[in-house]
């Protein structure tokens, strides 16, 4: 979630889905939250209940709809548009939180005098090198500073990353025009920006009814302000789509000009795809992220040891000048307290792998049909069904030397080299595949301890109930049996490459006949403690560069503060009559903290903007900030401190009393972003790579950024392609669960979503003569698949610029194992990326639809 | 950066700050009980567990129910999910149907929960609050005052529980079969395995247990309440009317006493709902009757047929004589 933090400095959901039933409005876009995230959307229909306003904006009428007061129809991929008409709606009609944005929002700030707008340069912003496909970011920086350009990270800095150059480079005080008048202050570029997304253009590009589209306006506006506040909630609805990082960036701009951050009922809640996705980025599996959001060194970056790697990663301002501790504390949490400072690049620095380019999962894919990757090791995921372009990730799999997979049933890629459409086909002979594969069994979640990191940042511990059935075991049990194997057969190795893991702390308490490893005494590891006696560090605020402490997770620390402390256990919800943070229920991240950037819950002052939405306030008689939650901000730092400036001040010394924001070099929350993003400092509206449609709006048609791997297996189509006509989105059933596995092999599950289909509008179904449970024919460049119809009118034809665009809907959960089965929806995408995130546009793409089968290729 | 300070004397109640105008608001309320349980430590089982999840100590002698409020389904299937795991019931017959994203299609004797989805025509873009458009309604067992399932049982295996509900005993089942035509909402049905009827039994045996049924525990909405029936009555009436306020003027309640669905001598029903549309749309009959109802004027009909019957024959023998 680069784009929440390139805004307000944590890529994190800023609020909790409980805190919902506090807004006045809440607007879903971008999820289907009734069928995806079902139990957080109790708290929708609780404010509802309260009279709150629920939008739903989404190419399809689904059961989140039928639940809400306004249903705005968008168009697949046109997001942008719509939200880019929501900010030009507050902007010109002047309807911004004023004393909200001119103090916490950098609004005010000027921005280089030669920064070129995508309204000079018909969709480009100035920076843009051809030759390269990036840009050089220098130009959109805040006036008098040098910064680096983001060019020389292209294709390097790619992840979910709050670190990722936010607010880094910062070091003098930003020039300011409190008037709005300067011609390049943040103002008056978004206005210019932003001119051209009215009302009309909405409806053009989108295809929603121009008087739906201002119902919404005027619904978000109205639950806005001192008085009122509103949320916003998306999901992968936004994320899968090669503008996915600028779109939900668009609802972080209207958010912050609401004055919706950091307050009860407000905020954006990125409701995450499954369970612990959340602690997945957090701990992380993303390859070029530390724990605790540190950035993976480079090899390419010329980091020769830890000293050059803290002073190019850190920030001379805000909290994340303190950096140096939790790498430092980190490095002594893995390679234990017998390196020193001058231990290998420093404390083992030299240790750490380092990555060369986007080793993500897309990537990746086509690095095994290269040959590049040999071994695959995969956990919790099906790829041949939930990865892109499926039909040559199982073509290219038989390359791979050997396969490990750990699952609760076999899954479609442990039997893709028997009962893949491939095999039948003979395009694959297992006879022929030389590939090694292991089905190892895994346990489910009720058979191993541990804990699950939701959505809102929260730790919820769950304690074993049963013992998984003979071999099953859990995923932390094989980590750590594997690392004592691969410890025991590098233990003489005099290979400078073994130290890694000859070095490596290993020890976690064992119990059991199994040998189970303690997941609280990994819990433990990851809060922190001190290497002199070993006990817990009360949060990260104890750690220390000086190499005295060990933490495995800075931004966990504290969840763990005390010998037999686990907050994570916590089941105390607040009692009725408090205002719902439940500070005893689990533990959130960071610090206890439930609503991020809680600091602007007050005035500048440090008064609650409002009686009815008091949260945090400034206790002047005991000089402290106090509440109902745990206070984002400097306990005893004053709403009117001002940062000395003669005096050279360096991290929390240099943001000022009213800058709720502390993960940011200037304390603001960044409506235009100078620094960090790869794709422009603003949302503007592209076509997805796939469309039906040329941009209505700019010469430059697709996100010119996006990462695009032109190869004879991965072809994309042209604009308006005749032989690829219709818009396809893809997306998931509440029946099922991601690539199906634990949902479709169930028969209670599995029978309420029994077989793969595609939903078509009944127009469309009428010029092809389908009627419902037809069969019908769905293909692209990439493959073709069969599937069932279902027809109806909860899908609609856009009328796009003039032109009529029909969608047609595929759930992507169905593979060929199991009680519900069905082709697999991920044949027809492509490989191709989101330029700061390398998500796929599953969400938006085109293709062909006929009646009839495919003769002879089922399975 | 340290604790939360929390000013006691500050502390408002946020939940009674916002009003709607008028009404008075009714959050969903955080049980009692729930606060003793600090901590997910399992420590055995839990006594009257329901009282943490649904703020009711189940007692017998008492009637208790199910309140189906459609207005806030999300039509997720947690409680067919629910109820199959519970009652260990298998599969139905597995198949899409192409009846919008019904795929069990209706209750039966291995359905014992039920989700409609019915599509209405239109495609709307500004609507009433809460449900519209798309309706979705988890059905069950209607657990009558006065069954027609339970008065056609020859064995006695259908039996009223002491807590008011209607339960078949599956040992003493014979599968005649007889309740089967006697439920006006056709709902019980003999399984083709066991050759018995077989129905939702309101989790009998989590009644007894002090736990709340399945599907009402896994509803994550509270569309489906569970609890004593006279307070499940009385939210529901406040429920219509804080709708009506709202302007949902199409809320009303099926089954409750004198209302639609508790008609032909059916009293009321245990598990009732609220519905947003005509009960036909829902698959439910307007103005159900208990069978014995309709066996008592068809009884009196035949013996009005056997006497005119007769008056008629007498007629003819004496007109017969006259002839002769």
């Amino acid at each position: 979630m680069p784009s929440l933090g390139a805004t307000f400095g944590r890529g994190a959901a800023t609020t909790a889905q409980w805190d919902l039933a506090n807004a006045d409005c809440v607007t879903i876009m971008g999820s289907n939250m009734a069928e995806n995230h079902p139990i957080a959307f109790r708290f929708v229909l609780e404010a509802k209940a309260r009279g709150a306003t629920v939008i739903h904006a989404d190419p399809r009428f689904t059961r989140t709809s039928a639940l809400a007061d306004i249903y705005a129809p968008v168009r697949p991929g046109s997001d942008i548009a719509f939200l880019g008409g929501v900010i030009n709606y507050i902007l010109e009609r002047d309807l911004w939180f004023r004393e909200y944005v001119l103090n916490y929002t950098n609004i005010a700030s000027i921005i280089q005098p030669d920064f070129q707008d995508t309204e000079d340069l018909d969709g480009l912003f100035s920076g843009w090198d051809e030759s390269k496909q990036g840009y050089k970011a220098d130009s959109w920086q805040y006036r008098a500073e040098t910064l680096p350009s983001s060019l020389e990270n292209h294709g390097i800095l790619s992840g979910e990353s709050y670190s990722e150059k936010v607010g880094v480079m910062i070091s003098k005080p930003v020039p300011k025009d409190p008037s709005l008048q300067d011609p390049y202050c943040v103002y008056q570029i978004m206005r210019r920006h932003y001119a051209r997304y009215t009302p009309e253009m909405v409806e053009r590009v989108t295809g929603c009814p121009k008087e739906t589209f201002l119902k919404v306006c005027e619904a978000l506006t109205k639950n806005s302000g001192r008085e009122k506040t509103g949320a916003w909630c998306y999901a992968v609805g936004w994320t899968h789509h090669t503008t996915g990082v600028q779109t939900i960036r668009g609802a972080a701009i209207i958010q912050a000009l609401l004055g919706n951050i950091g307050r009860p009922g407000g905020g954006i809640l990125a409701l995450r795809g499954h369970s612990s996705i959340q602690g997945s980025t957090d701990v992380p599996t993303l390859y070029n992220l530390l724990p605790g959001y540190l950035p993976q060194p480079h090899a390419r970056k010329g980091f020769r040891d830890l000293d050059s790697y803290v002073r190019e990663e850190s920030a001379n301002f805000g909290w994340w000048h303190n950096m140096s501790k939790y790498i430092v504390s980190l490095l002594r949490a893995w390679y234990g307290p017998d390196t020193t400072r001058g231990t290998a690049g420093g404390y083992g620095y030299d240790w750490i792998p380092k990555i060369v380019g986007d080793q993500s999962q897309l990537p990746m894919m086509l690095a095994i049909q290269d040959k590049l990757i040999r071994g695959l090791l995969v956990m919790g995921q099906n790829p041949v069904i939930g990865g892109h372009n499926t039909h040559a990730i199982r073509m290219s799999l038989p390359n791979l030397e050997w396969m490990v997979v750990r699952e609760t049933f076999e899954n479609e890629l442990a039997s893709y080299w028997y009962k893949s459409p491939e095999v039948h086909r003979g395009e694959l002979d297992p006879h022929q595949i030389q590939t090694e594969i292991f089905l190892l069994p895994g346990s489910l979640p009720g058979e191993k301890e541990g804990t699950f990191t939701n959505t809102q940042r929260l730790l919820q511990w769950h304690d074993k109930v049963v013992e998984g059935p003979a071999d099953c075991r859990s995923d932390l049990w094989f980590m750590y049996h594997l690392g004592k194997r691969l410890k025991e057969l590098y233990k003489d190795s005099t290979d400078p490459r073994d130290a890694p893991i000859q070095h490596l702390t290993w020890d976690y308490p064992t119990a059991g006949p199994n040998q189970e490893p303690s997941a609280e005494a990994v819990l433990k590891e990851i809060n922190g403690y001190t290497l002199a006696d070993g006990k817990p560090v009360s949060g990260y605020v104890d750690l220390k560069d000086d190499g005295s402490t060990a933490c495995g997770v800075w931004i966990y620390s504290g969840v763990y503060p005390e010998e037999g402390k686990n907050l994570a256990r916590g089941r105390t919800p607040d009692p009725p009559g408090k205002v719902g943070s439940h500070q005893g229920w689990g533990y959130a991240w960071p610090h206890n903290r439930r609503i991020m950037y809680n600091r602007a819950s007050a005035d500048p002052d440090g008064k609650p903007w409002s009686e009815a939405k008091k949260y945090l306030w400034w206790d002047a008689e005991h000089s402290r900030w106090t509440g109902y939650d745990s206070p984002d901000f400097e306990l005893g730092k004053a709403p009117d401190y001002e940062p000395d400036w003669s005096k050279d001040p360096q991290g929390m010394e240099a943001l000022d009393g009213k800058s709720p924001f502390i993960m940011m070099g200037d304390g603001k929350s960044w409506l235009f972003v100078p620094a960090g993003l790869k794709d422009g400092p603003l949302p503007t509206h592209y076509e997805p790579v796939e469309s039906p449609v040329a941009n209505p709006m700019y010469g430059q048609q697709d996100n010119p950024a996006a990462k695009k791997w032109p190869r004879p297996e991965n072809p994309y189509h042209l604009v308006s392609d005749p032989r690829y006509p219709y818009v396809i989105t893809t997306y998931r059933l509440t029946e099922h669960h991601s690539g199906g596995i634990p949902t479709r092999m169930v028969p209670s599950t599995a029978e309420l979503q029994p077989e793969g289909f595609a939903e078509i509008p009944p127009e469309l179904a009428g010029e092809l003569g389908i009627k419902t449970l037809d069969w019908v024919v769905l293909s692209t460049a990439r493959g073709e698949i069969e599937t069932k119809a279902l027809v109806t009118e909860r899908l609609r034809p856009f009328d796009v610029d003039g032109k009529r665009v029909y969608q047609v809907g595929l759930p992507w959960h169905f593979g060929w194992q199991g009680y519900a089965t069905g082709d697999i929806a991920n044949v027809l995408t492509s490989i191709v990326g989101d330029p700061n995130t390398t998500i796929h546009e599953g969400k938006a793409f085109t293709g062909n639809l006929r009646k009839g089968r495919l003769n002879g290729m089922r399975p | 950066m340290s604790a939360v300070n929390y000013a006691e004397t500050e502390l408002q109640d946020a939940r009674s700050r916002v009003h709607l105008e008028g009404h008075p608001v009714h959050p969903l309320p955080v049980p009692e009980r729930a606060l003793q349980y600090r901590e997910s430590i399992l420590a055995g089982i839990i006594p009257h567990e329901a009282e943490l999840t649904a703020g009711v100590t189940i007692t017998p002698g008492q009637s208790y129910g199910f309140f189906t409020d459609t207005s806030l389904c999300i039509g997720c299937k947690a409680c067919e999910v629910a109820c199959k795991e519970w009652n260990n019931l298998p599969a139905d017959e597995i198949g899409l149907t192409g009846q919008s994203y019904d795929n069990t299609g209706r209750l039966s004797a291995l359905t014992w929960r039920h989700v409609e989805f019915i599509e209405q025509p239109g495609r709307a873009t500004s609507m009433p609050a809460f449900q519209s458009h798309w309706l979705m309604m988890s059905d069950v067992c209607k657990h009558c005052a006065n069954a027609g399932c339970l008065e056609a049982c020859p064995t006695g295996a259908l039996f009223r529980t002491e807590f008011d509900t209607v339960v078949v005993q599956q040992d003493v089942c014979n599968g005649c079969g007889y309740c089967v035509p006697s439920c006006p909402f056709g709902v019980i049905e003999t399984n083709k395995l066991d050759g018995k009827a077989h129905k939702c039994t309101l989790c009998y045996d989590r009644l007894k247990g002090g736990l709340e049924p399945a599907c009402a525990k896994s509803c994550p909405t509270n569309s489906i309440q569970f609890g004593p029936l006279d307070d499940l009555t009385r939210r529901a009436e406040q429920r219509v009317k804080d709708l009506h306020a709202l302007g949902v003027d199409n809320a009303y309640l099926y089954g409750t006493r004198g209302g639609p669905g508790a008609t032909g001598g059916i009293g009321r029903l245990n598990a009732f709902f609220l519905l947003l549309d005509r009960p036909e749309a829902y698959n439910l009959p307007a103005a159900p009757t208990l069978p014995s109802t309709r066996v008592r004027s068809g009884l009196l009909a035949g013996l009005a047929t056997m006497a005119g019957l007769t008056l008629a024959a007498v007629a003819a023998f004496a007109a017969g004589r006259r002839d002769r």
